[in-house]
């Protein structure tokens, strides 16, 4: 069968990731061919800004090598200008006269530089800055000449200037506002800006006018005369006064343009044949000019290209940054206030900070950083996910490390860092390292580091501080979209949340059946996507769903957590961290018999045996005669008790008592991520109860209970959720929040991560404010729970042996044969 | 020279799964996927010797239990990003018996 001809227009940066991501969903789909007018293959145009100051070559930005082109079969043509679209023959034209038919006709033609309708903007030595060949004249210039005059003081008019005069060049910014980025900063914020480039020996004229480039006998440019009369030479005039959706051609070929070629949020043009990605194409009315919104819709297009037609583009919030090495801003979202937003800024000019940031309706909807730009990818985040921000507000504007970060306060250091500084403990990987491989591999999101330099892939607790080098970096370009929305793994295109709903919906009960219903890309998943998918199911149909031992981790197969040798720890349950002489003796016996190197007080208030072969697991347990703890798993943890009432002259309630309870009802239970609770038996809180998933301390009058408390990575305090009076009481409830959480949080979500997500209003709603449906909840888990056997005593009773018996040494066979 | 020792039945080794056989010259894993492929590796990741058998298997890869490196069953080379090799041993399947040549 013959393949559909799908050919591209433009060989840029939304383009080319465009193809990446189709070739990923369907590797040989197309027959593609792209013209690009331009003589690179693609390369990172952002990356353009440090080339011009000498900070990298352009071979270093080449994103997409020739090679790649001709790995994929995709047909290049460099060099090469498509002048015409014929739609009736559905064929292109280039400058050449090389035609190509498509079936599906992709325009990535970016955008073009504004240049001001001023006489004389024609001559030699005018230029715009936006490709390699803007970049080398630029950087020939400055060999040759001394004036350079940048008209416009955005973004990009201030790094081009700051690399001409990196390379010598005397230069004036001319900007029309009163001060520089107007769009992004206030008038003490951009004059704060303007000090400090002009320590660097740059030059502005602002607010002024163009009115006229004069030229000289031989052509070029050798001056510029302002409105007011005033006239300064200049050898170079680079034109960075905004950029134009480039969409001349599909304007000719008749399609609906207007500043840019208008798409809906499939990204189809009115000739729905034809799509539009990146700096060319208007969508909902903004044609973006920022990398990451141009890669989101890129995924989209894709996913259109390929058959699926499931994706949507609905617009993004963008952030962006200034790359002048050294100076720190950094805007997102709607900075500009006014109209219904409020403002709260901290200004201190001497200091050379400026942080403002505009909120609406409790939420924060922009911000604007100068100076100080280590909380901005958290100031994004909230921006983004659209949190509720009224509890924080008081010192919302100190930053993410005010809010309490025990041993990680070093997170919004990024930008100073040094290069030989060490930003992931766990694999040793340094701030130069990361940088290199953002630099040279074009990589735009924490994820993409993580494959690449294993950074942030172990403990995970550096994926902040990653997420700063990358913003400090690439700037805009980042992809900060948050991991909960993003594809579960590199097997599919759907997240967590429409994987989890698939699975209800449509009462998928195995995993074979949920990759065939999703179109897994992959025949049977990865180490990331199927012990998701087993717990979505097991959770989702308990009963009915079959848990695969094959798709769980080895801690989880072998319910023993695997050590660094590949010996086990095996940690009994001692409910409420109470046991007694008989237990312990059976403890001390089982460490003689089976000579284990080291018997541990674990952080949860009982006893761990590490160091057993896991030949020896099954005896082990047989010999303890106690149930598993469950030390291993996704699963109930430990339930933490104090002495309480009995004992002790404080306690107010039989706080030892009540953790037994919980524990012994919560047992076997699988979840989302571990779960741990505690119980104390007065405010002293010697259980630390407000650092547990569920934390319950009691009072005169009852108990509290307090949920998302997280003592790990990174230290959570627990939030008050309710007050009881009775046990029943703690256990319906907490039985209820915890079966909420099972239900719905996304696999390795912690409780404090699903209440950040969906919001302590909601949980209240559903567990507190409606009394039939806390029981229902409560009953749900009641029954998942019922029946559950203890997997030590089913290993013992012979389950799943093969996993504990190697296989004979062959020299003990009989049976040989010989080659 | 080397020799073909029969192993144990397909059967017995779990589909996407392993079993060990325990050797003075260090532990050998044989793996099952999906398609009945059976494959024979070094029981020792390339990284930190992680036990490769303990891993998840999926296609014709296993990630290591300990920190995740991915390991090809048919080669024991490490998959990108990291370079390093477990080490493989000639296998044959007749009539459902796996012979690993030793
Ligand atoms: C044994 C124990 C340390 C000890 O000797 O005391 C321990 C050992 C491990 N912890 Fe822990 N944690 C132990 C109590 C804790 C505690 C304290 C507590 O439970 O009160 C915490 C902080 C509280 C919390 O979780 O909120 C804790 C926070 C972590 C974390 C970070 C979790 C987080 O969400 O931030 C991890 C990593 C993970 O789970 O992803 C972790 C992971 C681990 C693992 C399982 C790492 C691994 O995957 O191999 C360690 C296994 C070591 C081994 O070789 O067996 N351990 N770990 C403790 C067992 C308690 C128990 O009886 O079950
Ligand atoms: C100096 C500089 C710094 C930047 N810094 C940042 C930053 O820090 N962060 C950020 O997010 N963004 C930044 N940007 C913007 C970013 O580079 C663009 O948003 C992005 O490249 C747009 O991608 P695109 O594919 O739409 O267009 P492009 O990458 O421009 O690709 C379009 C391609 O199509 C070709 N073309 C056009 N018409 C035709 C035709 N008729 N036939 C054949 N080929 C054609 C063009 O030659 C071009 O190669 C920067 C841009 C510049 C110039
Ligand atoms: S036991 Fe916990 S804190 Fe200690 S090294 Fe292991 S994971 Fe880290
Ligand atoms: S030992 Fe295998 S990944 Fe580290």
């Amino acid at each position: 069968m013959k393949k559909p001809k799908l050919v591209m227009v433009g060989n840029g940066m939304a383009g080319v990731r465009t193809l990446e991501e189709l070739l990923k969903l369907v590797p040989d789909m197309y027959d593609i061919t792209v013209f690009g007018a331009e003589p690179h293959p693609n390369y990172n145009r952002i990356l353009l800004s440090p080339v011009l100051a000498g900070e990298q070559t352009v071979n270093d930005i080449i994103l997409n090598p020739l090679s790649w082109y001709a790995e994929h079969h995709i047909r290049l043509y460099l060099n090469r200008k498509v002048v015409q679209i014929d739609r009736q023959r559905r064929v292109v034209v280039a400058d050449d006269g090389t035609e190509a038919e498509y079936d599906r006709l992709l325009l990535a033609t970016g955008s073009t530089p504004f240049i001001l309708p001023v006489p004389g903007n024609q001559l030699d030595g005018v230029i715009g800055y936006r490709d390699i060949h803007d970049t080398e004249t630029m950087i020939e210039a400055a060999t040759r000449y001394r004036h350079a005059v940048v008209i416009g003081g955005g973004l990009l008019g201030l790094e081009a200037a700051n690399g001409l005069k990196l390379r010598g060049m005397d230069v004036t910014v001319v900007h029309l506002s009163d001060w520089l980025l107007e769009r992004q900063l206030d008038r003490t914020a951009g004059k704060l800006l303007q000090t400090s480039l002009e320590a660097r020996g740059l030059k502005f004229l602002l607010p002024k006018h163009t009115a006229e480039l004069l030229g000289g006998e031989d052509g070029r440019v050798k001056a510029v005369r302002f409105k007011d009369g005033e006239e300064i030479p200049a050898d170079l005039v680079v034109m960075a006064a905004g950029i134009r959706p480039n969409a001349t051609l599909a304007e000719e070929a008749g399609l609906y343009c207007n500043r840019g070629v208008v798409v809906d949020d499939t990204m189809q043009t009115y000739d729905p044949r034809i799509y539009a990605v990146g700096e060319c194409a208007n969508h909902r009315g903004i044609a973006y000019g920022l990398v990451a919104p141009l890669y989101e819709q890129a995924r989209v297009v894709a996913n259109h290209l390929a058959g699926f037609g499931i994706a949507k583009y609905q617009g993004s919030v963008t952030s962006t940054k200034l790359k002048v090495t050294g100076i720190d801003l950094f805007s997102a979202g709607e900075f500009m206030g006014g109209g219904s937003t409020e403002e709260i800024l901290l200004s201190d000019p001497m200091g050379g900070v400026y942080k403002k940031l505009v909120i609406q309706d409790n939420k924060l909807v922009g911000a604007c950083l100068y100076g100080d730009t280590g909380d901005g990818a958290w100031y994004f985040q909230l921006i983004r996910e659209g949190h509720d921000i009224h509890e924080m507000r008081d010192h919302l504007m100190f930053g993410e490390n005010h809010l309490g970060d025990a041993g990680h306060a070093g997170q919004s250091k990024a930008a100073t860092m040094a290069d030989d500084a060490e930003v992931c403990g766990c694999n040793g990987i340094k701030k130069g390292t990361i940088v290199k491989a953002i630099q040279e591999h074009g990589l735009t999101s924490v994820d993409d580091i993580k494959r690449c330099t294993k950074a942030a892939s172990s403990c995970g607790s550096c994926a902040g501080l990653c997420e700063q080098i990358l913003i400090a970096t690439v700037g805009g370009a980042a992809d900060l979209t948050p991991k909960t929305e993003k594809p579960i793994c590199g097997c599919t295109d759907h997240n967590h949340a429409s994987v989890r709903k698939a699975i209800r919906d449509a009462h998928l009960t195995s995993i074979p059946e949920v990759m065939k219903a999703l179109e897994w890309r992959t025949p049977n998943g990865c180490a990331t996507c199927r012990p998701a998918l087993n717990y979505y199911l097991i959770s989702t149909w308990p009963k009915e769903a079959k848990d695969d031992p094959q798709s769980r981790f080895i801690n989880e197969r072998a319910h023993a957590n695997i050590q660094k040798d590949g010996t086990y720890s095996v940690v009994p349950q001692m409910k409420g961290g109470v046991t007694n002489a008989a237990e312990l003796r059976r403890i001390a016996d089982v460490a003689d018999k089976y000579a284990i190197p080291m018997v541990k007080m674990t952080g949860g208030q009982r006893i761990d045996l590490l160091g057993v072969k896991k030949e020896d697991l099954v005896n082990v347990w047989k010999d303890l005669g106690m149930n598993s703890g469950h030390a291993y798993g996704k699963s109930i943890r430990t339930v933490k008790t104090c002495v309480g009432q009995e004992f002790c002259r404080f306690g107010t309630q039989n706080s030892t008592q009540m953790g037994i309870e919980l524990e012994t009802m919560l047992a076997n239970m699988w979840s989302p991520h571990k779960v741990k609770l505690a119980v104390s038996g007065c405010p002293r809180n010697c259980a630390e109860s407000g650092i547990k998933d569920v934390g319950i301390i009691a009072v005169d009058s009852g108990w509290e209970l307090y949920i998302g408390g997280n003592g790990g990575i990174k230290t959570e305090v627990a939030e008050f959720f309710v007050k009881v009076s009775s046990s029943e009481e703690v256990k319906e409830y907490t039985g209820a929040f915890l079966q909420l959480y099972r239900e719905e949080a996304f696999y390795l979500e912690r409780t404090v991560h699903y209440l950040h997500r969906v919001g302590m209003e909601y949980i209240q709603n559903k567990v507190l404010k409606d009394p039939a449906q806390r029981l229902a909840l409560y009953e749900r888990l009641l029954y998942s729970l019922e029946g559950l056997p203890d997997p030590w005593a089913a290993r013992i009773a012979g389950a799943q042996a093969h996993e504990f018996t190697p296989l004979a040494a062959p020299a003990a066979q009989a049976e040989k044969e010989t080659v | 020279m080397s020799s073909w020792q029969k192993i144990c039945r397909i059967e017995d080794i779990p589909v996407l799964g392993s079993r060990v056989v325990k050797r003075a010259g260090g532990d050998i894993a044989i793996f099952r996927n999906d398609q009945d492929e059976i494959f024979a590796i070094h029981d020792k990741c390339p990284h930190k010797g992680g036990p490769l058998s303990q891993g998840i298997v999926f296609g014709r890869t296993v990630a290591c239990p300990l920190h995740s490196w991915q390991i090809d069953l048919a080669t024991g080379e490490a998959l990108a990003p990291d370079h390093g090799c477990a080490g493989r041993f000639e296998l044959k399947v007749e009539q459902g018996e796996v012979y690993l040549a030793l």
